[in-house]
Order: structure tokens, then sequence, then C-alpha cells
């Protein structure tokens, strides 16, 4: 106990020595908390738009004064011409064309079903999928004003108004849909990842590469005792940075906390476990620091594509959702969103729990095992 | 009872053979001088005695302890201080050096007796990072830190290596007094003149053993003629003398030229010789034989043989 309480002391000795170390341990990961959950925004706005009037009616015309009026949409030109708009989106000036086919008015009174066309430029999905649904919801409201205001016309020809059903949607747990409330504690929880494992896997290695490792080799020390001398100063590294980012991100962006918080802080130390774990596994492979971080960003690649911050984990292939399972980031990540912005209790998150275990498990007795102190 | 026992040794990295078939042994309270160049297998011998490596063949204990079944019980009985400098140079000398003691589960005060004569010495740096030492300097705390548990038996690589001369000197007089306290040292050194400071040495070249005796006896048992020529031209003279039917061997030697010949001569005979062929000697003298001139002697003939 002795010898580990010593080991853990050196190493914080060390940390807090290395001038350059800590501020890049502390301050860099704030900066990119504040930058990233800013910038990572999956808000559609400014969609670029060019509408094709073939018809020059009554309701083309309102709908054209509809779409310019809502602020998603900036519209770029009225063509006539369909040429002329494709043009524009080859050019990459717009993203969907609208296209009102002439007669559209009279067919409309007539009660008949008169189709706009949407052509919407997929190469930047999000922009399309968002746009065309924004742009369907202007269209539909459009429809069911002319049907109140006008009831006459419309009467004149077709039995009396369908009943309508709306759906209305609201957005619970973030109901302005803000999105750093949403990226913000994934983000935290992807940083507070990648700088322990990076740290961990660096630091075993750098013994190695200095040659320290030689002479504690030819000491009593024994492997866990080595093991867990590295890895108890990187949690309280990565917990401090935990506590740091949730109160930047409580102050900056007001993100809400309704869960509790001990639950976060509770997952937030196996994670870190598990993560350091694997990290001092890589190390025990690696002969250089290069080696070393080539292996740790294989894995943080991995897990930050694949941890359901930037795509869905819903949106993947069946086999890449099998996939997150071994993913400590993408259990941290929910967890976060789950008790920070949802509330949740343990209960909720008990699977997230079960498998970091299992997965803190296997890393540290994996790298336990594979520390050789002989050659 | 021996401090280390070495039974037909071997080590293999690949195709390279490091060690091939050491035996020998060591006595309690002896200092054991393993003498040879880089990469002679000095430091892998020091690997396997320190329990950092395994031999593909043969058996070593140290202290009365089987470098493979008993390791653990090895640690703590040796005190092993690597050819690389490898204390933390981000601690400080008083950090590195409680840092070990406490690794070992000891502390400074306790074994303090045994490192005061040593520590005293980098005592006024003792706040000062292990990295901002001078060399001398950092293999007296290498020193100390390899000495805090009490160890039985000291395996030193290359303690010298680069340390300036009075610190050498100074290093070698440590090694004296750690004799008198009975603690077995086994230390290797590329610097021939550190040689005669040992009890016995062994000159090891190629993961191989040429020869083991104490210094004294072996300079004793060198029969051979040796002269000491000095001259100007010292690459002509060498090459002419190489060709000479009367030379065994012909090596550089400082500012000189070591001779040995097969039967004896004079000084006066040989300077003629050389001067006959139009190279202009300075001086010609009967030498006293040096580790080296053995080592050399020794090497060439092995050559002789292995070739």
């Amino acid at each position: 106990m002795q010898t580990l309480r010593y080991l853990i002391q050196k190493e914080f000795i060390q940390i807090f020595r290395n001038r350059a170390l800590l501020p890049m341990m502390t301050l860099l990961p704030i900066i990119q908390l504040i930058v990233l959950s800013n910038a990572a925004s999956n808000d559609v706005k400014e969609v670029r738009l060019v509408m094709v009037d073939n018809d020059q009616s009554e309701i083309s015309r309102s709908l054209t004064r509809k779409i310019s009026a809502n602020d998603r949409f900036t519209l770029v030109e009225v063509s006539f011409s369909r040429d002329a708009a494709f043009e524009l989106m080859q050019r990459n000036k717009v993203d969907i064309i609208l296209e009102v086919p002439s007669n559209f008015e009279r067919e409309y009174y007539r009660g008949e079903t008169p189709k706009v066309q949407m052509l919407v430029n997929a190469i930047n999905g999000q922009q399309a999928t968002v746009g065309s649904g924004y742009l369907n919801n202007i269209i539909a409201s459009l429809s069911a004003e002319i049907q109140r205001d006008e009831p006459l016309m419309i009467g004149a020809y077709t039995s009396p108004a369908k009943a309508l059903v709306e759906a209305s949607s609201n957005n619970w747990y973030n109901p302005e849909l803000k999105y750093p409330h949403f990226m913000a504690p994934g983000i935290l929880a992807e940083l507070a990842a990648l700088l322990t494992i990076v740290l961990s896997a660096m630091n075993v290695v750098r013994e190695r590469e200095i040659g320290t490792i030689e002479q504690i080799n030819v000491t009593p020390i024994k492997k866990w005792e080595f093991i867990l001398g590295k890895l108890v100063p990187f949690l309280c590294i990565g917990l401090v940075l935990v506590t740091v980012g949730l109160l930047a991100s409580k102050l900056i962006f007001d993100i809400p906390i309704r869960g509790n918080l001990l639950l976060v802080f509770g997952y937030a130390v196996i994670n870190l476990v598990c993560v350091l774990g694997l990290g001092l596994l890589i190390s025990n492979f690696a002969d250089t620091q290069q080696q070393a971080i080539f292996v740790a960003f294989f894995f943080v690649l991995i897990f930050i594509l694949m941890c359901g911050l930037f795509t869905p984990i819903e949106s993947m292939p069946k086999w890449a959702q099998y996939a997150t399972i071994p993913n400590p980031l993408a259990h941290f990540i929910s967890v976060t969103r789950k008790v920070l912005l949802k509330g949740s209790g343990f209960w909720d998150i008990r699977w997230e729990f079960i498998y970091t275990i299992i997965l803190a498990v296997l890393f540290n007795v994996a790298a336990v095992w594979s520390y050789k102190k002989q050659q | 009872m021996a401090a280390v026992v070495l039974e037909n040794i071997s080590k293999k990295y690949g195709n390279v053979t490091a060690l091939k078939s050491i035996s020998f042994q060591m006595d309690d309270g002896e200092i054991f001088g393993l003498i040879g160049p880089d990469g002679a297998g000095k430091s892998t011998l020091f690997r396997i005695l320190a329990t950092l490596l395994q031999a593909d063949e043969g058996r070593a204990s140290v202290a009365g302890h089987d470098v493979v079944k008993e390791y653990k019980q090895i640690r703590k009985k040796v005190g092993y201080m690597p050819g690389r400098f490898s204390l933390y140079q981000d601690l400080s000398v008083e950090e590195n050096l409680s840092f070990f003691a406490t690794i070992f589960g000891t502390t400074i005060q306790e074994n303090y007796d045994l490192v005061k004569d040593i520590y005293v010495q980098i005592e006024p740096f003792k706040r000062r990072l292990a990295g901002q030492l001078s060399g001398g300097m950092k293999q007296k705390l290498a020193l100390c830190c390899a000495l805090i548990h009490k160890p039985e038996v000291l395996f030193l690589d290359e303690p010298t290596t680069g340390v300036d001369a009075v610190s050498r000197k100074e290093f070698w007089e440590m090694l004296q007094s750690l004799k008198e306290k009975n603690i077995a040292i086994l230390v290797s050194t590329p610097y021939m003149d550190e040689a005669g400071l040992c009890d016995r040495i062994a000159l090891i070249q190629n993961g191989e053993i040429l020869k083991i005796d104490s210094p004294r006896q072996m300079i004793r048992d060198f029969k051979k003629p040796l002269y000491a020529i000095k001259t100007e031209h010292t690459y002509s003279a060498l090459n002419y003398l190489r060709s000479a039917s009367y030379t065994r061997s012909a090596l550089p030697f400082g500012e000189f030229i070591h001779l040995t010949t097969a039967k004896s001569y004079t000084p006066f005979q040989i300077k003629d010789d050389l001067e006959r062929v139009g190279i202009p000697i300075q001086e010609v003298k009967t030498a006293a034989p040096s580790i080296e001139d053995i080592f050399l002697d020794l090497s060439e003939t092995n050559e002789l043989i292995d070739g």
C-alpha cells in the first residue's frame, strides 16, 4: 500500500512539474468544448431555393411569398425556365428547386390534386432532408389556409371539406432544439476519453523510451501496483476535466442538469478506468511514443465516429450498431445525455453501466497481464 | 557462498549470438570486472543476471537464487545500474532516492550509513532535478539509488562511461569502500585502465570469455616480448611491421605502436630495422604489458582461431 501511494505521488509530482502538459490537459479541452458545441450543429439554416413558377397564379405567388417570408429559406431567384434552375443547382448556388406546373391553380380549385415538384440537391444530405421537410410543411399550411379562407371556391367543385388530420410535434427534453444542449454533454464525454487514452498510452511508453522502466522492473514492484499507480493519477485528471467541463457547459450554454450528478460522476469513474485500461494496454505493446499514438488514434477515431455524437447510432447499419457495444465512448455519451437532459435514473442506464464494467475489467486485466517485467 | 554463478549461459537475438556458453563464478565481497569492447555482450549478461532477460540456455544464480525460478527474491537482493541513466530526470535528487527507497520497502534513514559517503557529495544539489546533474553526479545518484535497499550484489553496467577522469577515480574509490561492506560488485567497463582496480576480471569479446583471472596475474602471465614504438609515421610503420617476419602483433596504442614479437630483440634492433626501410623513428623501448595489451593479444589469437 505504501508502495502504491508513493507511485501515485510520484506520478503527480511529474505531472505538475510538466509546465507544458498541465495547461494542455485542462485548457485545451475546455476550448474545444466551447468551440465544438457551437460549431457542430445539425441546425439547418439558409436553405437556398429557386422557384420555377410556370403557373403565375394567385396560389403560386402566395407560395413564393410564404417561402421568402420564412427565415430558413433564401429565395435565390424566381425563374420561368427549369433549365436555368438546373444550371443554378449545377453551379451549387441552390439546394432546392421548387417547380409549380402550369394550370396548377385551375386544377387545385377543380378539386384534383395537382403536384408541385421539389428537386433536392442531396450532396449535402442534412440540408436536403431537413430542408425538404420544412418546405413540405409550408406547402401543407398554405393548402390548409386556402381551404379555410376560400371554402366557396373549393366547395363549388368538391364535396364538403374533408376533415384534416394535423400532426403536431413537440421536442421533449430539448424543446427549443438548442444544439449546444445536445452536443456539449457528448463532446465533454468524448474529450475526457480522448485525453485519458492518449495520456495513459504515452506514459508507460515514455518510461520505456527514457529507460526508467528498466530500473523499475528490477524492483519488487508488483505488476498491478505499477498499472494502478499509472491509472489513479490519470483518473483524477479525467474527473477534473469532467467537472470543469460540466461547469463550463452550465455557465456558457446553460445546459440543463435534470438527473443526479453523482450518477454522472459514478459512471465517469468506471468509464475512465475502462478507457485508461485500453490506453495502458496499448502502451504495453508499443516500443515508441510514435507507435503508441498511432494505435491510440486508430481506436479514438473509431470510437468518436461511431459513438453516436455525429451520426445517430439508430441510423447505422445493424453490424455497426452492434459494434458500438464495445465502444466505451458511446455509453459515456448516452449516459451524459440521458442523465443531464432527460433526468434518467440508474435503472435507465443500467446497460451502459454493465457494458462499461465488463469492458473496464477486460481492458485492465489484459493491461496487467500483458505488462512484462521480463523479456 | 558464491554471489553469482553462471553455467553455460547462451543468448541469441535472432541470428546474432550475444553470448556463447558463458560460465564463471563470482565470490562474495569481490569486485569482478567484465572488460570488453562495445557489443561484446556485457549488457546482455547484466540483463540476464538482473532477471530482465531470460537466457536461451544454461543456468545462473544470484545470491543463491535461480534467475528464472526465484527471480522475485533476486529483485530484493540486487542493485542494478543500467548502462543508460534511467532515473527520473524530472524528479529531484532527493525524490529519486526516496522513491527507490520506498518501492523497496525501506527508507533513506534506515540505510543511510551505506550511501552516506556518496550521498554527501550530491546532497548540496538534492533539490535539483536529476536531469540537470552533470554526468558524474548522475552516476553517483544512480549508485545511491541502487544501494538504498542494501543489496547483497551490485550490478553496474558501464558506470563510468561518459564520466570525467576525476569522477571516474572517485567512483572507483566508492566501489572499494562498498567492497569492504561485503557487497559483491559485478562491474563492466570498456576502459582497460579500470581493469586493474578489480579483484578479478573476465575479458569478453563477441559473446565469449577470453580469459578470467586477477589483473595482476594476467600481467604476470604475459610472457611475450613487448615494445613501444614512437613515430610520426604510424600508418606506414604499422603496415611495415605487420608484414615483417618477426611480428606477432602490431597495434596502435595511444601515441605509440605496441609490438609483440615471436622472439626477443633489443629495442635498438627494431629501431634499426624500421629506419632501414626509411621510416623515421623517435623512440623504441621495451614496455610493461597492460590489460589492453593482453586483451588485444588474446582477441587477435582468438580471431585467428575463429577465422
